[in-house]
């Protein structure tokens, strides 16, 4: 069997919440509480789940933006979740992320030409008229021109800054990317040019991609495999025509049907859910799920699910399925 | 098509803003019309006038803003010709009512959920404060809202996204209007929650006779909750029709462009995208504004601007590529 480019065992992260006079902590909000996945090399993997589920903090854990509380990650059989600074620098140039916000993630006071440098300069990787080339050439790959080089972001449309950020995460070649919602804040015409240009960029390049979303539609589009996040925790995992044609757990199954689809004449069983997404600083007991889910059984308060694996990489973690 | 009169017709609506850099044509000549009991979805990318049209329909635009010319008709009535008191004491909150996108800035933080919508109330009826206080109690519990004698005691930021919508729709429902406004009255909520509330904008119709504007930029959410469907464009509505024209018998090339851009559920290959950007509405395009980015266009699509026209009953397209 081929190693994924990526494992995650266990991973945690905590943020604890402050309180009282002292400061003292009162509890912990478990942003992402115990997972595991793999990404196998040159797979779009899919990250999907509702705000506050814990989706971009997974992403940043998994490249240590944002330090796990604890767990493994594992990227080309190296575990990197306990090497040191200078060694985690070094391997930083096989992962990348791209940013969801593309008007707040780019530097405001730097040209496009320092801003897509600046990987290049500090890995020490390149200078004068070396860095001038490569950070054009990756410019000219999203799709930007030579002209462009010496603007600010504040001078490009919401659709051109997002290709600046992905030329930012491609200068230094890397083998994975962390796509965080990248076209959430772009409008579908502009969206469109964005999802075609990453499909097109990881045939070429052999990338590995995570993609994070909310958005169903953009996911099914995009992803080899899918993951759906519940409160910290994944629920679904499988392959995109698995989890699509034969959906198992009823999370999924009313995250799927909720989302609205752009065809009058479909008419498809809306499964409504009562309440709201619980605050991960509280999560429910027992599965997280239960409080909404409309086949929650009285030993669904009581324990925890494990994602345990139905068919052939398809896991589930529900009381109900067995 | 239904031949009986509007609840509102609007006729060649322009707005523009009178700012530093120069006047932002913002509504170019909009028509559009909403019948009783209707869900008219106002869909378009960001900056094509949607939330103008909106807040135009209630005077609501400030300085620099200006609306310049046309006319909206409501039950009968110019509104443009109304005087502003006349305007905030018959029209405003009381006849037509809007719910905005973001629920918990639109909320007064210092005030409870429940005296906000009694002021509401009482703005309009004449009842006294317990009266009010019950009706809003009332209003609550009939969008759906679990426990309302609790939530009206309780200020905004105690409550959820979602909660906090459904009471601001409670506000906008709570002096029985004949129309309500919703600009992107899900797009800060999640999923499962947008799901609800689409669900409840849905009952209003039956349940509160009153029609909806609803303005959104998720074609999803305007197949599966609109009957009809005005698509914008840089200022103006471009195609005009039942849900079932805009999304199977589309016509104008703006349209088709928006409806292959979106991923659908199964496809493969590349996304359609429409070439350009939108345009710049300072100085914007002559003719018809769509024409420096359409695949059909022509001479004359540079040089006029295309008038309406009705291709089938109620479905109509400003494009000179269907003539009459």
């Amino acid at each position: 069997m081929i190693r994924p480019l990526m494992e995650v065992k266990g991973l945690k992260k905590y943020f604890p919440v402050k309180g009282g006079v002292f400061q003292r902590v009162k509890g912990f909000v478990r942003a992402v509480d115990d997972v595991d996945l793999e990404i196998k090399r040159r797979e779009v993997f899919g990250l999907v789940g509702e705000s506050g589920c814990g989706k971009t903090t997974l992403g940043r854990a998994c490249l240590r933006l944002t330090e796990p509380t604890s767990g493994e990650i594992i990227f080309e059989d190296v575990n990197i979740s306990n090497l040191n600074l200078s060694d985690m620098q070094k391997m930083r140039l096989n992962v990348q992320m791209v940013f969801q916000d593309p008007f707040s993630s780019l530097d405001p006071r730097k040209m496009v030409k320092d801003i897509v440098g600046e990987g290049l300069v500090i890995h020490g990787l390149a200078k004068g008229s070396e860095l001038k080339e490569r950070v054009l050439q990756n410019l000219e790959r999203v799709g930007l021109k030579k002209e462009h080089l010496y603007r600010y972001a504040h001078e490009f449309s919401g659709g051109q800054r997002q290709r600046i950020g992905v030329a930012r995460a491609l200068v230094l070649n890397p083998k994975f990317i962390v796509l965080d919602e990248p076209t959430s804040a772009l409008d579908v015409s502009v969206q469109a040019k964005i999802l075609n240009l990453l499909l097109k960029l990881q045939k070429e390049l052999g990338l590995t991609y995570m993609f994070i979303s909310h958005n169903l539609s953009v996911i099914e589009y995009m992803s080899d495999r899918i993951a759906v996040m519940y409160v910290g925790k994944i629920v679904e995992t499988g392959t995109k025509l698995e989890l699509f044609e034969n959906p198992l757990h009823p999370y999924t199954r009313a995250l799927f049907s909720a989302i609205p689809i752009p065809d009058p004449d479909l008419k498809r069983e809306k499964i409504i859910l009562k309440g709201d997404v619980p605050s991960p600083l509280n999560p429910p007991p027992g599965c997280r799920f239960h409080p909404r889910c409309p086949y929650a059984e009285e030993f669904c308060e009581r324990e925890e699910p494990e994602l345990i694996d139905v068919k052939a990489g398809h896991k589930v973690a529900c009381h109900l399925i067995k | 098509m239904s031949d009986e009169k509007p609840l509102l017709k609007i006729r060649d609506l322009r707005t523009y803003f009178y700012t530093y850099k120069g006047v932002v044509k913002a509504l170019e000549g909009v028509n559009l019309r909403i019948g009783t009991n209707e869900l008219l979805g106002l869909v378009g990318e960001t900056g094509c006038g949607k939330t103008v049209t909106g807040l135009s329909i209630l005077r609501l635009i400030d300085p620099p803003g200006k609306i310049i010319g046309g006319e909206i008709v409501f039950g009968g009535e110019d509104l443009l010709k109304l005087r502003e008191n006349e305007m905030s004491e018959r029209i405003r909150g009381k006849k037509i009512s809007m719910v905005f996108q973001e629920p918990r800035s639109s909320l007064n933080p210092t005030y409870t959920v429940g005296s906000q919508i009694s002021e509401a109330i009482r703005l309009h009826q004449r009842v006294d404060k317990r009266e009010a206080t019950r009706r809003a109690v009332s209003i609550l519990r009939q969008t759906g809202m679990p426990d309302p004698e609790r939530i009206a005691g309780e200020y905004p930021h105690e409550l959820s996204g979602g909660m906090a919508q459904r009471a601001m729709i409670a506000m906008a429902l709570s002096c029985d209007p004949e129309l309500l406004i919703a600009d992107e009255p899900t797009s800060s909520l999640d999923v499962t929650i947008e799901a609800q509330i689409l669900e409840l904008i849905k009952d209003l119709i039956t349940k509160f006779r009153t029609s909806v504007l609803l303005i959104t930029h998720d074609l999803g959410i305007v197949a599966e909750t609109c009957d009809k469907v005005a698509v914008m464009y840089a200022g103006n509505v471009i195609e005009y029709g039942d849900v079932r024209d805009i999304f199977k018998r589309h016509r104008h090339p703006y349209t088709e462009g928006l409806l292959n851009a979106v991923p659908k559920l199964k496809m493969s290959g590349e996304l359609y995208t429409i070439k350009g950007t939108v345009p710049n509405l300072i100085t914007p395009p002559t003719g018809c504004r769509f024409h420096p980015r359409c695949p059909e266009a022509r001479k004359e699509c540079s040089e006029f601007k295309p008038s309406d026209v009705e291709v089938e009953p109620g479905h109509s397209v400003s494009c000179f590529l269907y003539k009459g």
